[in-house]
């Protein structure tokens, strides 16, 4: 049994324990902030120089001032796309399935274990799965196809996961109201369930997404290319994306091409945060107009 | 709802719309230069041949703007484990090939014909505070970067009497490195043994500030980092048994910086080197690695020998003249290829 005798001296001890931990708090968040600001400091008075047009019409150069990011823009631009076109339906479909129609027995919940354990494995696992079952099995060569099949998986775990979140969000009152008023499971998913829950399944789409874009060790297992010369014209062409091409700059003896590597560090951070707005944008909206 | 969405729809088809202007765009670039000569080049392999690979891509094309090149960054055995199963067409290599590549090859019917393009130097540096240690040996380098020294030598005077008691502290290549592989082969004897207890980073930019900052720091990277952060370092000299060099372009190429220069390799895989385009790309890089060599921070090879290598590729001699042993060091590239053609015209 703990006694506790509210003295003014316990108070005072108390409330000292509690400034402290206040204090502990604050000099923690200081130094996360510091150290983000300082770099991204850094990052934005070495790169800002080099953002000109040129800088984004570009073809990559052994000259840094001449080097651009043109074919890592449009990669990454094309692999989004493709990304998005395999694994938002296969993601939301399962997710769908998984909350509306399976039946629990052992066999669902392994694979549910098996969706939240996917999530965790590190993303070169999937470059090597890739470069395997796409690149060489399923004969896609190192192309736009085999990675954007490679970066689906890598999302499905996070997109299904967040989906089923999202799903679970609709009250159970307009599921049995639907059910009540005659319509099919079907008819009640489509109708009812998927319109309300959309915007917690597009913000889970949407983040899962930026995460593809920023993604750089499966494509450099899979064999996205680092210098290209011509821009991908077919979903079997080679390709390159941003932060492939970032890399590869950071890794050069000449001061020039860590200012290139800034510059490109500067758009593909304004890319992900215009992605995440669009996600946060996309939320509150609709949520504000929820039926209910 | 469906307005909304719409309006989502349409920001993808703009999006989409967008990228294809800018392929547009690029496309009426490309067609103002000419030759006919068209058709896709894979290259890729080591990281440190990659920007002679991506100047002699970039200077190809704008003679031929028909022949598709891409230029990939798998490392040294990763290049030569995807050359061996026919994926791509040349890879760099920062050391020879190596017995169970070139088995490999031959399994899987590659045959290729290798071909020297510049000389990498490493450069053994200290901080620019360090008065006392212009040169070490060889032997010297081994007694601090062996395995056994590991948790041992912590100190310069441990190094040589007279240095003084100045803590060592140390900086070198990654592991994955070629560099590494290179350092220790050269260094130590065998390759991949090294100390454990260093910094060890990829970066090199990691190990340039780490030498900087830290005053009685040891460090080795590529010549390139010297060249470009010269005023951070102080460079020192290698004794081999001939008394101290320093590397530079000269000693490079005469021979005398050993045993920390080593040649880099295009490997060329000989069924692709029958298309036009490869075999054009193939001379082109024999006539302009050279100068590309030089201005990307490595040392071009003497004209000499692009000029055997051009011979050999002419004859179509395929395998490589380091007998597939990997890493060696203190080749000089003359007189190998020359005893080679020699022996090649006694035969005959």
């Amino acid at each position: 049994m703990i006694q506790v005798v509210s003295t003014p001296q316990w108070r005072a001890r108390e409330y000292r324990r509690e400034q402290l931990f206040q204090l502990l708090g604050a000099l923690i968040v200081l130094f996360a902030l510091t150290t983000l600001v300082v770099l991204l400091t850094k990052i934005l008075l070495d790169g800002f120089a080099r953002l000109n047009p040129e800088f984004f019409t570009s073809f990559p150069s052994r000259r840094a001032s001449q080097a651009g990011i043109l074919p890592a823009l449009v990669g990454s631009a094309y692999l989004l796309l493709l990304t998005a076109a395999i694994a938002i339906p296969i993601g939301v479909g399962a997710a769908i399935y998984l909350e509306e129609f399976a039946r629990r027995n052992w066999f669902m919940r392994l694979v549910e274990i098996n969706i939240t354990n996917l999530a965790g494995v590190p993303s070169v696992i999937y470059g090597l799965l890739g470069l395997q079952v796409f690149v060489r099995t399923l004969m896609m060569e190192r192309s736009l196809l085999a990675g954007a099949w490679t970066m689906a998986l890598l999302a499905l775990p996070v997109i299904i996961t967040a989906a089923r979140e999202g799903l679970r969000t609709v009250p159970k009152s307009l599921r049995d109201g639907s059910l009540a008023l005659g319509a099919t499971q079907w008819q009640t998913v489509r109708y009812t369930v998927l319109p309300v829950a959309m915007p917690s399944v597009l913000t889970g789409v949407i983040l899962s997404l930026s995460r593809v874009v920023g993604e750089t060790a499966p494509l450099l297992v899979i064999g996205a290319v680092v210098y290209i010369g011509t821009l991908p014209s077919s979903v079997f062409s080679s390709f390159t994306v941003l932060p492939v091409q970032i890399y590869n700059w950071t890794t050069r003896p000449q001061h020039a091409f860590q200012e290139n590597a800034a510059a490109g560090i500067i758009v593909l951070l304004a890319l992900l945060l215009t992605m995440n707005a669009v996600a946060i944008y996309l939320r509150n909206r609709y949520q504000k107009r929820l039926p209910i | 709802m469906k307005p909304r969405f719409g309006w989502l729809l349409a920001g993808c088809v703009l999006g989409v719309a967008l990228v294809a202007c800018a392929k547009q765009e690029s496309g009426q670039q490309a067609q103002q230069t000419t030759t006919a000569l068209s058709g896709k080049i894979v290259i890729d392999g080591s990281s440190t041949v990659l920007p002679i690979s991506e100047a002699l891509a970039e200077e190809f094309r704008k003679q031929h703007a028909g022949v598709e090149i891409t230029v990939g960054k798998s490392g040294t055995s990763g290049g030569f484990e995807k050359f061996a199963n026919g994926e791509i067409h040349i890879t760099g290599a920062s050391r020879p090939i190596r017995e169970e590549e070139d088995a490999l090859c031959k399994k899987n019917g590659v045959e290729y014909i290798e071909i020297p393009i510049a000389y990498d130097a490493m450069a053994v540096v200290v901080n620019p505070q360090n008065t006392w240690c212009d040169y070490l040996t060889v032997q010297e380098l081994k007694k601090i970067w062996e395995p056994a020294a590991q948790g041992k030598i912590k100190n310069w005077s441990q190094v040589r009497p007279g240095f003084p008691n100045a803590p060592l502290t140390l900086f070198g290549a990654g592991t994955a490195s070629g560099t590494f592989d290179y350092f220790t082969a050269a260094i130590v004897g065998e390759e991949k043994a090294s100390r454990g207890d260093y910094t060890a980073s990829e970066d090199d930019d990691i190990l340039v500030q780490g030498v900087f900052r830290t005053k009685g720091a040891l460090g080795y990277f590529g010549l390139a980092y010297y060249e470009n952060n010269q005023d951070k370092l102080k460079l020192v000299a290698i004794d081999n048994g001939n008394g101290p060099v320093k590397p530079s372009r000269e000693t490079v190429l005469d021979g005398t910086y050993q045993p920390l220069a080593r040649p880099l390799f295009l490997y060329v895989n000989v069924k692709a080197l029958d298309r036009l385009e490869v075999a054009e790309f193939i001379k082109f890089a024999l006539a302009n690695a050279g100068e590309l060599s030089n201005e990307v921070g490595y040392i071009g090879l003497p004209e000499q020998v692009y000029e055997l290598v051009a011979h050999r590729v002419e004859r179509r001699i395929k395998g490589s003249a380091f007998g597939a042993h990997g890493s060696q060091v203190g080749v000089k590239l003359e007189d190998l290829y020359k005893i080679e053609e020699a022996l090649e015209k006694s035969a005959q």
